[in-house]
């Protein structure tokens, strides 16, 4: 990902640990209106019509990563955490955010209580097999 | 409705997501079983532990230090385009467990990774899955310096119920690993179909 200059002056290294502190990205809140827990593996994708997210002043610049992030190809909770090197709590509150803004949607895996269904285990028992 | 730039390309996939939870000991193997068929180096995420961890986080003598972070590892491996499954190492320490909750909810069941010189180390984890009654298997994990015992004395050891599978296994063998998610799989299905049974009749 092309960080476009911002971030190329530091005069830090990562030694020195997050100059932010992670909650501060959400204003610190620790979760987000309307949204119930993210699961790690929910499914984010951008909307087709998020095009500019980057002039969109109320985003800050991790919601407009998670915007870029899931355009191409989609991208779980987990991995946007990883990717962006950010607590997954904070990932969640972000996602809701844009969630709320209509710049991408979630994909809720399947709900706990209620396996997935028996076709589907025979799909992943039969693609393990193949690996 | 504003299409803008969206023609450029196709819109992406949205897969099915599946996940398996990998538990065990500090030490005994569960990012080398990920990375083992992980399509990726095993990822880290973390989650901050402040406030809601306090009651049970003890951090006398480091009172200085509030917050604590958990990490976990996992990994990926796409099946079909349309259908991924996610590998996570759970947190070791026991006082971790809330992210256990979070974690197993919606799995696909549990691999315990149980290492034969510090059996007892997997014992929880063997507890938290048997009383939530998540389908889980025990895979052994061969180490080299270890002593080999009979599945049936190690099942004993750990008082194992007749239905749950255990293997022998090497951890870093692809094959291995595969063979041990196709089992925790198949006795998902099996624990299933049952369910199904007892609901119906």
């Amino acid at each position: 990902m092309s960080a476009d200059g911002q971030g190329s002056s530091h005069w830090f290294d990562d030694e020195a640990g997050p100059v932010v502190r992670p909650y501060a990205m959400t204003r610190g809140r620790t979760t987000s209106a309307a949204q119930h827990r993210l699961d790690l593996i929910a499914v984010v994708v951008t909307e087709p019509h998020a095009d500019d997210p980057e002039d969109d002043p109320t985003l800050s610049p991790e919601h407009v990563d998670i915007v870029g992030l899931c355009r191409d190809s989609s991208q779980t909770v987990a991995e946007l955490a990883a990717e962006l090197d950010l607590p997954i709590g904070v990932v969640r509150v972000l996602v809701g955010d844009l969630v709320a803004s209509e710049l991408v949607h979630v994909n809720r895996p399947v709900p706990p209580a209620e396996l997935p269904d028996e076709s589907i285990l025979r799909d992943v028992i039969n693609g393990l097999r193949a690996l | 409705m504003i299409f803008g730039r969206s023609e450029r390309g196709k819109p992406p996939v949205e897969p099915v997501t599946l996940k398996i939870l990998v538990a065990g000991g500090f030490g005994v193997g569960k990012t080398t079983l990920v990375g083992a068929v992980s399509e990726i180096r095993p990822l880290r995420t973390e989650e901050l532990l402040t406030e809601a961890g306090r009651p049970v986080d003890d951090t006398s003598g480091v009172e200085a230090k509030n917050t604590t972070t958990v990490a976990m590892d996992f990994g990926r491996i796409t099946l079909r385009e349309d259908l991924v499954l996610y590998l996570f190492g759970t947190p070791g320490q026991e006082r971790f467990w809330f992210m256990w909750d979070e974690l197993s909810e919606g799995a696909l069941g549990a691999v315990v990774l149980a290492d034969t010189r510090r059996l007892e180390d997997c014992f929880a984890a063997v507890d938290y899955f048997e009383r939530r009654s998540i389908p889980f298997l025990v895979g052994v994990n061969c180490f080299d310096d270890a002593a080999r015992y009979p599945a049936e004395d190690v099942r004993r050891a750990l008082d194992l119920d007749d239905h749950v599978p255990l293997v022998m296994c090497d951890a870093r063998d692809r094959e291995a690993v595969k063979e041990v998610l196709i089992g925790v799989v198949q006795h998902a299905m099996a624990q299933a179909s049952e369910r199904r049974a007892a609901v119906t009749t």
